[in-house]
């Protein structure tokens, strides 16, 4: 039978037998795809220092005991200002101190931006936010901004350090982190090796650390002529006492990195202080990974600190890991013990605790929303990270202010003139990265092939159910000839085999009413006084009804006249997962992170999707198993169960509301965040066309 | 960089020195002694007019405490010659590469400057003729005019960078590219047509640029003032700029006797070394006191014995001497009426080591009451034996800020990402709560602001987005503008230049610019090495014409002395802004690797591809198959073939069929490697 017709080419007829096995396929790609992923801390990479023009420490820290005692003494004058009246008098402690130092000094005043959500926002960088119509005076908040002009440098360049603070009541870790960048800055204004200019950036985060850095910043890159008209209308108010010289703001080049330096009164479980690194910004961008490994080499070699960076903390008991841990470790041994090249294996404690940061990782990445102000300064493609240091157990930051501030002002010291030595800006070492530790890394090339053995399934199970709906379409048809010749007269069958359109408009619809259901909230937001969870109510009713609505106004997906209902669902499902699969496709490349979690989501409930009926049809084990999953994914895999089963795991199911999904869903919105599109127009439709497939009616 | 330098400088050796080798070349003694013979004769021959015009060289040091605790120190040589064709070809003083410098190329005027470090003009003064003459933009900036016919301007300019290259050990020859230097028509300078001008803002300067300058002058830093140069003093300063200014009259119709005048000076400023704490008097800081020897670490013993004249000054610029009045009234009420110039080398605010020889006050063509005032100092008093150490010492402190420019010009980038931006020069107003002292114009007059901005290619300006915001408003471009001149860049051919003269209201606050661009694409050659940090844009020069930044002195008699008629001379107040630095969209530059091997995998899959299509004919394979399908297979020769068929994969069986087939081969291959793989791990396992 084979031999009448010419072979095809080798490529098509590997594809094809990959097709004709696709369920095979599809669950040792899956099954691949999760191994993978789980494998993925024992597959990390330690880093290394890529670039050689950083050289961290091989100088000596230059960062005197003076320097630090003037830092304390920085530090107690500011925490003599117990009652902030005006807000003011920070600003001026701090621009007399630069000024005296030599450096030049300018107030930033911002207002908060409420960030609204406007649909047609998405992706276009960071706007011009508006600002509220009824503000006082008293509402802004003002950031004082310290430039060191580099002697001899072209001043082309900068590097900017950030100590946010509340002004309205300053604690005694903030006004340590300001007592470092002081220390530094008293020392930075000596130096004269700098040849990038140094800008201080104290941070008023009374509306939030993140709004102050991210105002300065848009005024820096956009034109902030305007700002004169603000002051006049505060005439009346003390801003106006500021000294107009301070009131012009001050440009420094572009930027070459960023740090924000931060102290937190909590101590760690530890014996050393430890230093938390926070890199993810907004849609999953990291900073170069060499900036990571140069405060992580200076901390861990030149200051002794501990560095973490964030981790999961409820992975860590999970049986489950433990015991693949220990499998994975007794594997590697193995391996050892046959080739000592393949020594693979790691510890199964260290297993355990590369996976909770490797999935911390990977769930802050997705989320697409910046763990800390340094998120500002990506948009601006900046390389920033936030070091929060934390003092070491059972101890507080009273009596030891004075070693804190020396060490970390060594450390910072350090930073800076490695990202002073550099000449070009960061980008030999890694932009696209998962860590697993602050010395271990995943890189792409790696992290992918998870994401590509998960997907690689989709579009194999999509031709093959096509492929099925159309073989079993000619004898459906030649029955119905047979049974039925009257409706020959009709049009219709003659295009039997476009009968994929039908199932393909239908998808349409979803995604059209998926693509309403994400501009809804822009409309639900404008009603005013109403709790998140009425909002969210009424976003579900309205959502509901859309889609009721445009099921009817499309009409019955297939033209009656086509009995085959047997074959619908297969070609509905078959266009399902091609959707799913181009959608997927598509986040990876905006939000790698949010695919891959999301594709552990999809790709299972998309895959074993088939009717109920015909599971209760056959009445067999497997099909009822097949529907018990069936339902599990069709219930794990709506969003709003996604939230809460992850709130519930990262924070514990005490005090949830349903109206929090509502909040995270705005902040998505208002971070500009990638993965609410993802969420409302990929995953939403995949899940309704599911749930469509799983009730479909023969 | 520094290896091509050198060529050059080989190169233009042998270039210029051509005229020389004919003359000097052979050793022969009787040929020197020839020429020794002829050129006295000529010299005494022209004994006459020598007399009054001969070679002259000066040297002068001036020295000003500024605001913010440092020091300025401006060197200022002077080297002329008369005309040729009064004086002749043979000189004493004047460097023989400058000269023919001027003659080959027929250089008219050019100015060549070497900068680190940016002058500070909020602090350091913005008004005063030594901003506006020796405040350069960072790296090297060269502008020459020259007196050829049109056509051959770029060609001389083109040779001349060659030249100035290897002369000063620098890059200089990177300006010859037609990309990287500009004809401004009118803003500069006011020469049509012939005046080139470019910018490298990247060059490092250093001391392999100092030396060969230092080489012009005819003492070099043997003696005299230019002995106070000690390298590491000099570089660790805040701002260092080495300048050459040359101008001739060689070549010009005009009968003047001015000749070729060659003006060479450096100017840095220093931070004092104050040990330990610094000094406090009633809780205000002291300025710090300094002397020649702890600025520079040498002091002068005795000027250079060639030199004209050799003075030093020290500066009180008008702020400070005002300052100091006020001073001194606080502290000695009864005193007040006594002129502060008559006890300058020891008074209770200051007091200096030497005192000076003479005083100079500055005539002020406004009427205010204090101006600024010069100590001079005459070098040639003193010897190895008593070196000349100018010490100041604070006794008081005082405060002051520098006169600024009437306007304060700052230039920035705005917007993000890769694909667009814009560049803004903004103008701000310093004065604007004190009272103006800068003769701002009178009411209801405007004040014109001359702008001069050069865009590498790279950076596609579009000029037609020129807004123009006065006090934060957005205003109607033409109206502000006075007279523009635009010529647009041409993709990897010239730059673009933008020439503009502003008119602004007189009280104006701040003004600003701005100007968005698209960012270009580059070839893969064309990024320079360290392409990842960025593309510069050159500094813009804005000039306010309104203003003359000079001082004139009361003693006429002084006007012989160049420094002094350095400060004299009319000329706009001009302020350069900051470098841009822009980052373009720059290529993994390890791509072209990966670009061959994807390319040539294409290639080959179509090339292959089409053999295979023109090679092959489908009737003749299936006659051969039907025939091997009939032909009776043996159990080996079935089982090597069912092998040939499962590794070249399989065509579409009917359903039924697939389940066993495969899965038996499958089992049966599966087994095969186990077993393989097991006798290896075995093997690996014992025989360790």
């Amino acid at each position: 039978m084979a031999e009448d017709k010419p072979k095809p080419r080798p490529i098509i007829r590997i594809g094809l037998f990959l097709i004709s096995h696709s369920l095979l396929v599809s669950v040792v790609c899956c099954t691949a795809g999760v191994l993978s992923l789980l494998l993925l801390p024992v597959l990390g990479k330690n880093t290394y220092i890529s670039e050689n023009a950083l050289m961290p420490g091989s100088a000596r820290p230059m960062l005197s005991n003076d320097d630090v005692s003037e830092g304390e003494r920085f530090m107690n004058q500011i925490l003599r200002f117990d009652t902030m009246s005006t807000g003011m008098e920070i600003p001026e402690m701090i621009t007399a101190h630069i000024m005296d130092l030599g450096g030049e000094v300018n107030h930033h005043k911002f207002l908060p931006q409420f960030n609204r959500f406007h649909p047609l926002h998405f992706f276009l960088g960071p706007d011009a936010g508006t600002v509220p119509e009824n503000y006082s005076c008293s509402s802004y908040g003002i950031n004082t901004v310290g430039i060191i002009r580099a002697p001899r440098g072209d001043g082309k360049e900068a590097i900017v350090l950030v100590t946010p603070y509340n002004s309205l009541k300053i604690t005694r870790a903030e006004a340590l982190s300001m007592g470092i960048a002081y220390a530094l800055f008293s020392l930075l204004a000596r130096v004269t090796w700098l040849s990038k200019d140094i800008v201080w950036l104290a941070g008023d985060s009374r509306h939030g650390e993140y709004t102050a850095v991210a105002s300065w910043l848009r005024d820096y890159h956009t034109a902030s002529f305007g700002d004169l008209k603000h002051s006049e209308i505060c005439a009346a108010s003390n801003l106006s006492e500021m000294k107009t010289m301070h009131n012009s703001f001050r440009h420094a080049g572009t930027m070459a990195a960023a740090l924000v330096i931060k102290v937190t009164n909590r101590s760690t479980e530890f014996e050393k202080d430890a230093l938390t690194i926070y890199a993810e910004a907004s849609n999953g961008q990291m900073p170069n990974l060499d900036l990571i490994n140069i405060v992580n080499y200076l901390a861990v070699h030149g200051q002794g600190y501990r560095v973490k960076v964030q981790k999961i903390w409820s992975l860590l008991n999970v049986w489950w890991l433990k015991s693949l841990g220990q499998l994975i470790e007794m594997l590697g041994k193995l391996a050892g013990s046959l080739n000592p090249q393949w020594n693979f294996g790691i510890p199964v404690s260290e297993y355990v605790e590369c996976t909770a940061t490797l999935a911390s990782s990977l769930y802050n990445q997705a989320l697409g929303v910046p763990t800390g102000p340094h998120g500002a300064f990506r948009d601006y493609q900046v390389d920033a990270i936030t070091m929060e240091i934390s003092p070491k157990f059972s101890s507080s930051l009273n009596n030891r202010q004075y070693e804190i501030l020396l060490h970390v002002g060594r450390l910072v010291e350090g930073v800076v003139r490695s990202v002073n030595n550099l000449l070009e800006k960061f980008h030999q070492s890694f932009f696209l990265y998962l860590l697993t530790s602050p010395s271990r890394f995943v890189s792409v090339g790696v992290y992918m092939i998870a994401f590509a053995l998960l997907v690689a399934p989709l579009p194999l199970v999509a031709a093959s159910l096509f492929s099925d709906a159309t073989k079993s379409n000619p004898d459906a048809e030649k029955d119905k000839y047979a049974s039925k010749p009257a409706s020959t007269l009709q049009p219709a069958p003659t295009f039997t085999s476009w009968k994929w359109l039908y199932a393909a408009k239908q998808v349409l619809v979803v995604h059209l009413w998926s693509a309403i259901v994400t501009l809804l909230p822009y409309f639900v937001d404008q009603i005013p006084d109403s709790s998140p969870t009425t909002k969210l109510s009424i976003w579900i009713v309205l959502s509901i009804i859309t889609l009721l609505f445009l099921d009817s106004f499309s009409g019955s997906s297939f033209p009656s006249t086509i009995r085959s209902r047997d074959t619908e669902w297969i070609l509905l499902k078959s266009v399902t997962v091609a959707a799913t699969f181009i959608g997927l496709c598509l986040m990876s490349v905006i939000n790698f992170a949010t695919a891959e979690i999301g594709a552990l989501l999809l790709v299972p409930m998309c895959l074993t999707a088939v009717p109920l009926r015909l599971d209760n049809k056959v009445n067999t084990l497997r099909a009822l198993i097949r529907g018990a999953c069936n339902v599990i994914f069709i219930f794990v895999g709506f969003p709003v169960t996604v939230f809460f089963v992850l709130k519930g795991a990262l924070e514990g199911f005490d005090n949830m509301r349903f109206g929090d999904f509502w909040n995270w869903a705005e902040s998505l919105w208002a971070w500009n965040s990638a993965t609410y599109i993802y969420m409302c127009m990929v995953h939403l439709p995949c899940w309704v066309l599911c749930i469509q497939t799983l009730l479909h009616r023969f | 960089m520094f290896k091509c330098c050198l060529h050059s400088q080989l190169q233009f050796r042998s270039e210029t020195s051509l005229e020389s080798d004919h003359l000097m070349g052979s050793r022969e003694p009787i040929v020197l002694i020839f020429l020794i013979l002829i050129s006295t004769y000529e010299s005494s021959a022209k004994g006459g007019i020598a007399e009054e015009l001969n070679e002259e060289f000066t040297e002068g040091l001036l020295l000003r405490p500024l605001p913010d605790r440092k020091v300025l120190a401006h060197f200022h040589f002077q080297s002329s010659v008369p005309p040729t064709r009064i004086y002749g070809r043979h000189h004493h003083l004047f460097p023989k590469s400058i000269y023919q410098l001027v003659n080959k190329f027929r250089v008219r005027e050019m100015e060549l400057s070497f900068t680190q470090g940016r002058w500070n003009y909020e602090r350091w003064g913005g008004y005063d003729p030594i901003s506006s003459s020796s405040a350069k933009p960072p790296g090297v900036e060269l502008w020459a005019d020259f007196d050829v016919p049109l056509d051959q301007v770029d060609d001389s300019w083109r040779n001349l960078t060659h030249a100035l290259s290897g002369l000063f050990c620098a890059s200089i020859n990177f300006l010859e590219h037609s990309t990287s230097y500009s004809a401004p028509q009118w803003s500069f300078h006011s020469f049509a047509g012939k005046l080139r001008y470019g910018t490298l803002p990247r060059e490092a300067v250093c001391t392999e640029n100092l030396t060969p300058w230092l080489k012009l002058l005819p003492c070099r830093d043997k003696a005299g003032l230019s002995a106070l140069m000690d390298r590491p003093s000099i570089y660790k300063g805040y701002y260092h700029s080495q300048r050459l200014h040359l101008t001739s009259d060689d070549f010009g119709t005009a009968k003047s006797n001015a000749g070729t005048m060659l003006e060479q000076t450096l100017t840095v400023v220093l931070q004092p070394n104050t040990l330990g704490a610094r000094a406090m008097v009633s809780g205000k800081t002291l300025q710090p006191s300094w002397s020649l020897n702890s600025l520079f670490g040498r002091k002068v013993h005795g000027k250079c014995s060639v030199s004209k004249s050799s003075n030093v000054y020290v500066q009180f610029e008008q702020n400070l001497v005002s300052e100091l009045k006020e001073v001194r009234k606080k502290s000695e009420a009864p005193e007040s009426g006594i002129l502060i110039h008559d006890d300058f080398g020891n008074n209770t605010i200051f007091e200096m080591s030497a005192s000076p020889d003479r005083v100079v006050k500055e005539v002020e063509n406004l009427q205010k009451e204090d101006s600024s005032i010069l100590l001079e100092f005459l070098v040639e008093d003193y010897n190895d034996s008593k070196p000349f150490d100018l010490g100041l010492r604070w006794k008081l402190p005082v405060v002051w800020s520098c006169q600024q420019a009437p306007l304060h010009a700052s230039r920035f980038l705005m917007g993000s990402g890769n694909e667009r931006g814009a560049i803004a020069i903004s103008l701000k107003s310093l004065s604007s709560n004190n009272t103006p002292t800068v003769g701002c114009c009178e009411k209801g007059s405007q004040l014109r602001i001359n702008i001069f901005q050069v865009v590498p290619w790279y950076v596609k300006v579009y000029y037609h987005t020129l807004k123009v915001f006065i006090d934060g408003e957005l205003q109607s471009t033409m109206e502000n503008i006075e007279k523009i001149h635009i010529s647009p860049s041409e993709d990897k051919v010239s730059p673009g230049v933008m020439e503009m003269i502003l008119r602004l209201p007189c009280g104006v606050i701040t003004a600003a610019l701005t100007l968005e661009f698209d960012k270009g694409f580059l070839h893969i050659d064309e990024y320079p090495p360290d392409a990842n940090q960025g593309f510069d844009i050159p500094s813009a020069v804005v000039s306010f014409t309104d203003f003359q930044a000079s001082a004139s002195f009361e003693d006429n008699l002084l006007n012989k002395l160049p420094i002094l008629n350095e400060l004299q001379e009319r000329k706009h107040v001009i302020s350069y802004t900051e470098v841009l630095l822009v980052p373009l969209t720059t290529p993994d530059f390890s791509m072209p690797y990966n670009v061959i091997t994807i390319t040539c995998t294409v290639f080959a899959l179509y090339f292959g591809s089409l053999l295979n299509v023109l090679r092959r004919r489908v009737g003749e394979e299936e006659r051969r198959l039907k025939s091997k399908a009939a032909k009776k297979k043996g159990p080996l020769t079935s089982l090597l073939s069912k092998l040939s068929a499962k590794l070249k994969g399989r065509p579409v069986e009917p359903p039924e069929t697939p389940s066993t087939s495969p899965s038996l081969i499958n089992n049966k291959l599966v087994l095969k490697v186990i077993l393989v793989a097991g006798i290896a791990a075995g093997w690996q396992y014992y025989f360790r």
